[in-house]
């Protein structure tokens, strides 16, 4: 019988604000799916866009990048950077035949542990609905232009 | 008599440029000619497929082989050649990442037949022939997803001066460690005769196309808002295209230290925008309208999103 | 030679081992490339615990270590040392959360167990690839730098310098106090501001440990924590310091008959000579001159009686210039204060409009004894006022100018009621949002000025016009909202209550020192609770408004925390650097300068030289920000390495 499919996220979190928040969902025994894969940088400025198409190539179904606020990055512009890429590379992997709802980046402070929760049971649900990537999509789908 | 060591040529999706780039050695061609027999190359000389077959295995020196692999027959070619030699040189982007032709990639080979054979404006096909429709695979790929591969070329095309580098280095002996690249490690922006005019903190406000760009002659492409790739392409070409007064669009690849050239090069121009706030981002974005097709021209194929990707 | 490389999956009690199947977690691990011991304890960070890894390290030649317990928050750093003791590079590990991000967060034992195992697995792969590091230390230079002569800054300086520390106390203005010595009396307890600031103010110049320069501005900050490089500028003064003993006989015999120079320091509402003192007890006592109001400077044929005046000293010089001089610090503590919001901003309340509409730091001085009027509150024309109105939050708690609250205006304003009537006997009706008065004393001192008869009006004001009487009288109007209807309140003499602002060069002097500023404008402190004083810079602290409105006794009170925080580093002597630094790697840069705009502490620099990038590593963070944008892959990151990090990403989604 095979197994339902459960999707599996690499989450980018930044040492500072996400990674603290995700531990403080922890200290407060919030409870959320266990389908994402945390993998500590400094800061979400330090996320390559290879990272993302590494993840996404080697299985995941939808990748995550955790960052501080806008104006509160612990290395005040780093996340700044992230959006700059993040912006293009949105554009980018959507041509390349990537659902939008795979490629998330979201802003969550240190004291934000109960978003981490949100966020990752939201995630997980509609990449729930959106299948495995690792199928062969149908292209038409999703081919912009 | 010692026998001259055997190389052979072969194309497999290309646009030719390649085997052009061999004539184009000019007069060294001769000396290539003096110092090698050559068995096999189809848009130059009459060998046939079968003469391969005959040949022992690793009985080639090294085959040169351009273009990527889009067919079974192309597929064939490359694993014969392999067979037969004991090394094999990705020759050109094609070979090394894909190529253009990985843009194919971009959408399926139902759509492309479609386009190209019914739905394009200047197409008259009642009767629906497609030729070659049972020989394409589903999608393009860069030769070393198929075989293994010695060394690599770049360029589209690989320039004179690193291919009659890389013939003496590979029939010297003196070839660096299996694997590289035949080509400088460093990107283009060291060679770029207009480096000295780029700005030390350059944040781009927006992004022009060069269609609609007149662009100076002197100054540094990037610095006048053209997406120039140099900074993320290997170098080695000399900088031809900028001295055309064309931005780089990154037919060398990547360094030797990066995975995903289009990934890479995006991180880079990405993080260089001035704006920060999303609306000034995506506005100063709208300069690229074609994302893939600028920071992937040459490597989508090779993309390390498309790993796992199966051939048929 | 492959690693060898120990695992130790942590119980945490029932912490962990409640929910992840940590038995199966160890027979996993056992199997994996290059593990060589597998291993689980009830709690890996307690003594045995770390003693267990020690002695595998030991006795199994381990050159790997990965620890899947709590957050690395907690005890990466335990860990770490735990290696670092068994002789083996603390950097050789690698930490895996599988209690804070696994076993209390997942309710779904399978679940949670299968995400530690791609977890661990990642940290495996990863950790093989972790190359050994050195902390670095740098010393911290022993003096320490204070900006700003407030008195915050001068708290701060004569903290250190009793504490035998070198200060350097620096302010543009020709003397210290700031706005402080501005005040007439102090909430709530009405002491006198000049005399509780005075002797401060003295106290400094005496101290032996001070260097104090007034008239100097820091010009550019070099350097990372312990060891700062300032250049500061001195502005001339045209007196040398020294030779002048504050006889004042200059600014008698100046050509000027009469001060005809708005005075600033009594916010225009006097006028000074050219040649002045900024006030009675400034210090430095030595008087200043203004270049763009004497006669000599404009025209050279100035009789220059001044001079003549100051004959024996022979202190005043014209041909003073500008000069700069660079110091070494260790730590630099920035107290440098505020600025009083400008209340035309508000046009409807009339200032600068009709006369006698004054904001409270005009009326300080003029109930102030050594202030124009010599204490006497006056209007415009001279007469008493006998009603007066004084309207609340004028900048502060508007979403049309600030949105905070600046904390003092609630306390000025009941004191400046309390005052006034005091002084003139006059009617005073105060009109407010809320009454803030939470400090020690604070609501009593409200009790007592609502008892002296001061009149409370619950709403914001909306305009002030002028009565239409001839007389210069205006009228307040203004919802009253515990009666429920709109006043029309007569007065002679309106008192805007402004707020504070962050001063007008704060984002230039936040760049200069390399901290940040909070959206507001304020400099951002490192943690507002648990960090007040520290910045996210190493080094640098903050005392005082410069971080948020606040009263002379919390000002106080973060100058002291400011100091000892210095102290700290100071007497620490050296302080260890993260090694998690980025690097360039020079044979491999291309020197396309994508790279040198990306860093906000300025570590990464283009070397004419060599035409390639090179990055300080005293000053980079770590963020990796350039390691990403580095197009040409040719910069890296000790601990975040692209390969480690590729590495950690396969094996998360690698299935056994």
């Amino acid at each position: 019988m095979p197994e339902a499919y459960e999707p599996k996220i690499v989450a980018f979190f930044c040492n500072w604000c996400t990674y603290l928040a995700a531990d403080l969902a922890g200290t407060s025994r919030l409870k959320y799916a266990p389908n994402a894969r945390v993998i500590r940088v400094m800061c979400s400025g330090r996320v390559d866009p290879q990272f993302v198409m590494e993840a996404f190539g080697d299985g995941a179904d939808g990748v995550l990048i955790g960052g501080c606020h806008p104006g509160d990055c612990h290395y005040q512009e780093g996340n700044y950077k992230a959006l700059r890429r993040f912006h293009l590379l949105k554009r980018m992997v959507k041509q390349m035949g990537i659902e939008e709802e795979r490629l998330r980046l979201e802003w969550i402070s240190a004291s934000e542990g109960d978003r981490v929760r949100a966020v990752i049971d939201d995630m997980v649900a509609r990449l729930k609905e959106l299948g495995p990537r690792r199928r062969a999509p149908s292209r038409e789908e999703v081919l912009v232009g | 008599m010692t026998q001259k060591p055997k190389v052979a040529f072969y194309w497999c999706a290309s646009c030719g440029g390649c085997e052009e780039a061999v004539v184009d050695l000019g007069a060294k061609i001769l000396d290539v000619a003096e110092a090698v027999d050559i068995v096999f190359w189809p848009v130059a000389l009459d060998f046939k497929r079968a003469d391969v077959e005959r040949l022992p295995v690793r009985s080639l020196l090294v085959s040169f082989i351009n273009g990527a692999i889009r067919s079974h027959e192309q597929e064939e070619m490359a694993r014969l050649l392999r067979r037969k030699s004991q090394l094999v040189v990705a020759f050109g982007a094609c070979a090394q990442l894909g190529g253009i032709p990985g843009l194919a990639n971009l959408s399926t080979r139902r759509a492309l037949l479609d386009e190209a054979y019914l739905k394009s404006p200047s197409t008259v096909n009642p009767d629906r022939i497609f030729p070659q429709v049972a020989e394409l695979d589903e999608t393009v790929r860069p030769l070393d997803r198929v075989i293994d591969v010695d060394y690599y070329l770049p360029g589209c095309p690989p320039v004179p001066g690193i291919i009659s580098a890389a013939v003496e280095a590979l029939l010297t002996g003196t070839a660096p460690p299996r694997g590289s690249v035949l080509a400088p490690d460093r990107a283009l922006c060291e060679e770029c005769p207009r480096k000295d005019s780029k700005p030390e903190k350059l944040l781009l406000a927006s992004f022009q196309r060069i269609s609609l760009a007149a662009a100076d002659e002197t100054k540094c492409l990037l610095a006048q808002g053209l997406a120039c790739l140099g900074p993320a392409t290997r170098g080695g070409c000399g900088a031809l295209c900028i001295a055309g007064n064309m931005p780089c669009t990154g037919c060398f690849g990547p360094t030797s230290r990066v995975r995903d050239y289009g990934a890479k090069a995006l991180s880079a121009l990405g993080a260089s925008i001035e704006a920060t706030e999303p609306e000034a981002i995506d506005a100063a974005l709208d300069g690229i309208p074609d994302a893939a097709g600028l920071f992937y021209r040459y490597s989508l194929a090779a993309s390390r999103l498309t790993k796992e990707r199966s051939c048929r | 030679m492959p690693e060898r490389i120990g695992v130790y999956i942590c119980h945490c009690g029932t912490n962990i081992a409640g929910v992840v199947d940590v038995p199966d977690l160890v027979r996993y691990c056992a199997d994996l490339p290059g593990v060589t011991v597998s291993r689980d304890y009830k709690y890996m960070c307690s003594d045995p615990g770390q003693q267990l890894l020690q002695a595998d390290i030991r006795d199994q030649d381990l050159t790997r270590v990965v620890v899947a317990a709590c957050s690395p928050h907690l005890h990466e750093r335990t860990f770490r040392r735990a290696l670092e003791e068994a002789g083996l590079n603390p950097y050789f590990f690698q930490m895996v959360n599988i209690r804070e991000h696994a076993s209390w967060v997942h309710t779904d034992r399978a679940g949670a167990t299968a995400r530690a195992r791609d977890q661990i697995r990642a940290a495996v792969r990863r950790v093989a690839l972790h190359r050994p590091l050195e902390t670095r230390t740098v010393p911290i230079h022993p003096d320490a730098l204070v900006v700003g002569g407030g008195i915050g800054g001068i708290h701060a300086a004569l903290t250190l310098a009793n504490a035998g520390k070198r200060v350097y106390l620096v302010e543009r203005e020709p003397t210290i106090g700031g706005h402080m010595a501005q005040f007439d009396k102090t909430f709530p307890t009405l002491d006198c501001a000049a005399c509780i600031l005075t002797p401060k103010m003295t106290a400094v110049r005496a101290h032996p440990n001070i260097t104090l320069w007034t008239m100097a501005e820091v010009a550019q900050v070099e350097g990372y924590v312990g060891n700062y490089r300032v250049t500061v500028r001195h502005k001339p003064r045209y007196v040398i310091e020294d030779a002048c003993v504050g006889c004042l006989e200059c600014i008698e015999a100046c050509v000027f008959k009469e001060g005809k120079v708005p005075d600033d320091f009594n916010l225009g509402l006097s006028r000074r000579k050219p040649v002045y003192l900024p006030f009675p007890q400034a210090v430095p006592q030595v008087v200043v001159i203004d270049p763009e109001r004497c006669i000599e400077f404009k025209t050279g044929k100035c009789k220059k009686t001044c001079v003549e005046a100051c004959a024996d000293r022979n202190a005043i010089r014209f041909d003073m210039t500008e000069r700069t001089e660079t110091i070494d610090a260790g730590t630099i503590i920035l107290a440098t204060g505020y600025k009083v919001f400008d209340a035309r901003r508000q046009p409807f309340y009339g200032y600068g409009e009709y006369p006698n509409v004054y904001t409270a730091m005009e009326i300080e001085r003029l109930v102030n004894a050594s202030g124009p009027t010599g204490g006497e509150l006056r209007l415009r024309d001279g007469r008493a006022p006998r009603v007066v109105g004084i309207v609340h939050c004028v900048g502060s708690r508007d979403v049309n100018t600030n949105r905070w609250c600046s904390r003092v205006c609630c306390m000025y304003s009941l004191k400046l009621a309390h005052l006034i009537r005091e002084r003139t006997g006059a009617e005073v009706y105060s009109c407010y949002i809320d009454i803030r008065a939470p400090g020690k004393s604070f609501e009593e001192f409200y009790n007592r000025v609502s008892e002296e008869g001061v009149q409370f009006i619950r709403g914001k004001v909306a305009d002030v016009t002028p009565a239409g009487d001839g007389d210069g009288r205006l009228v307040m109007r203004v919802e009253d909202t515990l009666l429920g209807f709109v006043r029309q309140v007569p007065v002679d003499m309106v008192v805007l209550a402004t707020g504070l602002e962050p001063q007008e060069d704060a984002a230039a002097v936040r760049r200069l020192f390399n901290i940040t500023c909070s959206n507001e404008g304020w400099f951002l402190e490192r943690h507002p609770k648990l960090a007040p004083v520290n910045t996210f810079t190493e080094g640098i602290f903050l005392a005082g408004c410069c971080q948020g409105p606040k009263d002379i006794p919390d000002t106080v009170a973060q100058a002291g925390a400011a100091a000892a925080e210095a102290m700290a580093l100071i007497d620490r002597a050296e302080i260890e650097l993260e090694p998690n630094t980025a690097y360039v790697r020079e044979e491999d840069c291309s020197g396309c300068k994508t790279c040198i705009p990306l860093c906000p502490y300025g570590a990464i620099s283009f070397r004419e030289q060599t035409k390639k990038a090179a990055i300080q590593e005293v000053l980079c963070k770590g963020c990796g920000t350039c390691v990403a944008s580095c197009p040409s892959g040719s910069i890296g990151q000790n601990l975040f390495e692209d390969e480690q990090i590729f590495e950690e990403i396969e094996g998360v989604l690698t299935y056994a």
